[in-house]
């Protein structure tokens, strides 16, 4: 019974094998990532990453028809040059990251939008970046397990510049020259996976596995350490959780997916220990004395 | 004492005095198909007295189109736009507003049989939609009386076109042939009310299309009678062989749903895979509009073979396998057999 429920969908379907490694592959590179982008308040920059990479995308696609490496080739390319000017306007001039980085990625969306135009095409952009999650094939798999090996790698060799940037600006400056590079490389780890994302999920979906439990996970503890594994937990069972939803509730995959990391993130909201809701009106014991 | 000015005045009055009964006699009438397959069929009825202009070009998917300025510019200037209608471009309507053309929206599926998409609702549905296209007042004044009778009773149900879903309607109604037949029919009478001077012209090449699709349909019959019974199940990406199937005898399962803008669910294509190996299908089939991955991957886990790209909702350039529509019936039941059969 538990079996059939839990199990037997996996182990009766390679589709959602696949459609499970492929999700838990995302959840291992962009639940940090996600973790990273929240302490830094650039949370919304994974939306504005996303438009950027989308027009990219949709010139490979133009080019090569549905092919991974073109889409994917075009997303980095176009996704990396927004996140790089971007970086390098609000680091030398007088325009804070936001500004610059609205600026340029609306820049390259209505470039796109109108290459696209230029070929006489009518393929809807959207539609055609739908990725699907019960599609993946073996190339999918492996570009999407690359690049969270490359993230965690990435991460783990930036940690601690990366950590400091986030509490102290300020201090990472006085002491070394390491931020902007260190800053750049993370953007283009954020460009990745959202590329990566963009096959499995289409482009804005992947955004939603980034953000949502990271910012879910943030309302359960403030240690970083823990914070990190926690959105990457709470990620990859929204891949598991969102999938068994589609299968058996007959739902498009994809949302299920985002809804139930959403799902996590209210219940949080909720119930967090650290600046819930019912937290803050029931304060704990040890605050009394 | 003549003066410049008379002069040029009186040089271009000349020029135009001959120029302009050649060009009134060889003007053709300005009309615009909504997708390549109507195009196809404007193009062998009207021939050279119409100067069409095709919005959803080859391999393009006039589910989820959306119309450029060029375009607007084409519709506002056409004395005929035609519209395959049972909710297929939902973008049509805006369109035609919004460019303030003065055309007349002739609906060729007009008096076809639609089928629903989910075939326990088939009788209710069919009848509203059916109506409901029928119902739209862009006045054209061609003959349907056949229509009229219907057309007051449900004029709401006119309302459910406005938008990209099909309204339970399958609008695919061209994979007939003789549906197609109706198609032409309807755009012969349409050409004729707009351009009554090119009667003959419309109905001889009207005749010898129709005859053409005559031969078509009877080709395409007996290639479905030389497949095994057993094994007449075609599996596609997306809806769009409802009517083939019903007038040709085969069955047909999809897992995107007629729109191509639905997403599939895990729960879908898990069905489709567990009905692909308990009936044995033989192959599946790919369609020129349609995101092919999920096809291949049903494909690679069910054991069917890859059956090649089937036209469905566009042809393809006019120098690939199905340019034009008998082609793509062509290509079509060819690629079929050869998958089935083998």
């Amino acid at each position: 019974m538990v079996y059939d429920f839990l199990i037997a969908p996996f182990a009766d379907f390679a589709f959602m094998k696949r459609a499970l490694v492929g999700a838990t592959a995302l959840a291992l590179g962009a639940g940090p990532i996600g973790v990273f982008l929240m302490l830094r308040r650039l949370s919304l920059t994974g939306d504005a990453m996303a438009h950027a990479i989308l027009p990219g995308a949709g010139v490979g696609y133009l080019i090569a028809g549905l092919s991974l490496p073109a889409m994917t080739i075009g997303g980095l390319v176009a996704g990396i040059t927004v996140a790089v000017l971007a970086g390098l306007v609000a680091r030398h001039t007088a325009l804070k990251e936001d500004a610059s980085l609205a600026a340029f990625y609306l820049l390259s969306l209505a470039l796109g939008v109108m290459l696209v135009s230029l070929r006489g095409s009518n393929v809807d952009l959207l539609h055609v970046l739908f990725g699907t999650v019960l599609a993946l094939d073996n190339a999918t798999l492996v570009l999407l397990a690359g690049i969270s090996s490359i993230t965690l790698v990435t991460l783990a060799a930036i940690y601690r510049p990366l950590v400091l940037e986030c509490v102290d600006p300020g201090f990472l400056r006085s002491v070394s020259n390491v931020g902007t590079p260190v800053h750049l490389m993370f953007l283009t780890l954020v460009v990745m996976n959202l590329v990566g994302g963009f096959h499995a999920l289409g482009t804005l979906l992947a955004v939603g596995l980034m953000m949502l439990p990271a910012a879910g996970a943030r309302l359960w503890t403030q240690d970083i350490t823990r914070l990190l594994i926690l959105s990457v937990l709470a990620a990859m069972a929204a891949g598991y959780a969102g999938l068994l939803v589609s299968y058996h509730a007959g739902v498009p995959a994809g949302p299920a997916i985002i809804l139930v990391a959403g799902a996590f993130y209210i219940g949080s909201l909720l119930f967090g220990t650290e600046g819930g809701i019912l937290g803050r009106l029931m304060p704990a014991r040890h605050l009394e004395a | 004492m003549i003066s410049r000015r008379n002069v040029i005045i009186s040089i271009s009055t000349a020029m135009l005095a001959l120029a302009a009964p050649a060009a009134m006699a060889a003007e053709p009438i300005r009309v615009v198909a909504s997708f390549s397959i109507l195009g196809d069929f404007v193009k062998e009825v009207g021939g050279d007295r119409v100067a069409l202009t095709t919005l959803v070009g080859p391999d393009g998917d006039a589910h989820v189109f959306s119309p450029s300025t060029a375009d607007a510019r084409a519709v506002a200037e056409a004395k005929l736009v035609f519209v395959n209608g049972l909710g297929f471009e939902g973008w049509m309507d805006r369109l035609v507003e919004s460019s303030g053309s003065k055309a007349k929206l002739v609906t060729v599926s007009q008096g076809v049989e639609p089928i629903a998409s989910e075939e326990e609702d088939e009788e209710e549905e069919g009848g509203h939609a059916h109506a409901g296209e029928a119902g739209h007042e862009h006045g054209h004044d061609h003959d349907h009386a056949r229509e009229a009778a219907h057309e007051h009773e449900h004029e709401e149900a006119g309302h459910e076109h406005g938008h990209h879903h099909h309204g339970g309607l399958d609008p695919h109604a061209w994979q007939s042939v003789p549906n197609a037949k109706i198609y032409v029919a309807n755009i012969r009478d349409a050409l004729i009310a707009a351009d009554p001077a090119g009667k003959a012209d419309y109905e001889k090449n009207a005749t010898a299309y129709l005859a053409r699709l005559d031969a078509l349909d009877a080709e395409v019959r007996e290639a479905i009678a030389a497949l095994p019974k057993e094994g007449r199940t075609i599996i596609t990406s997306h809806d769009a062989f409802g009517y083939f199937a019903k007038t040709y005898g085969v069955e047909v399962v999809a897992p995107q749903g007629v729109s191509t803008e639905a997403e599939p669910t895990a729960k879908e294509v898990a069905e489709l895979i567990r009905q692909i190996k308990a009936e044995g299908v033989k192959a599946v089939f790919v369609e020129n509009i349609t995101d092919p991955r999920l096809i291949k991957q049903i494909a690679d886990e069910s054991a069917a073979k890859l059956g090649g790209a089937l036209y469905s909702d566009a042809l393809s350039s006019a120098d690939g396998p199905a340019g034009t529509y008998i082609d793509m019936m062509r290509h079509n039941i060819k690629t079929l057999s050869a998958g089935l059969s083998s």
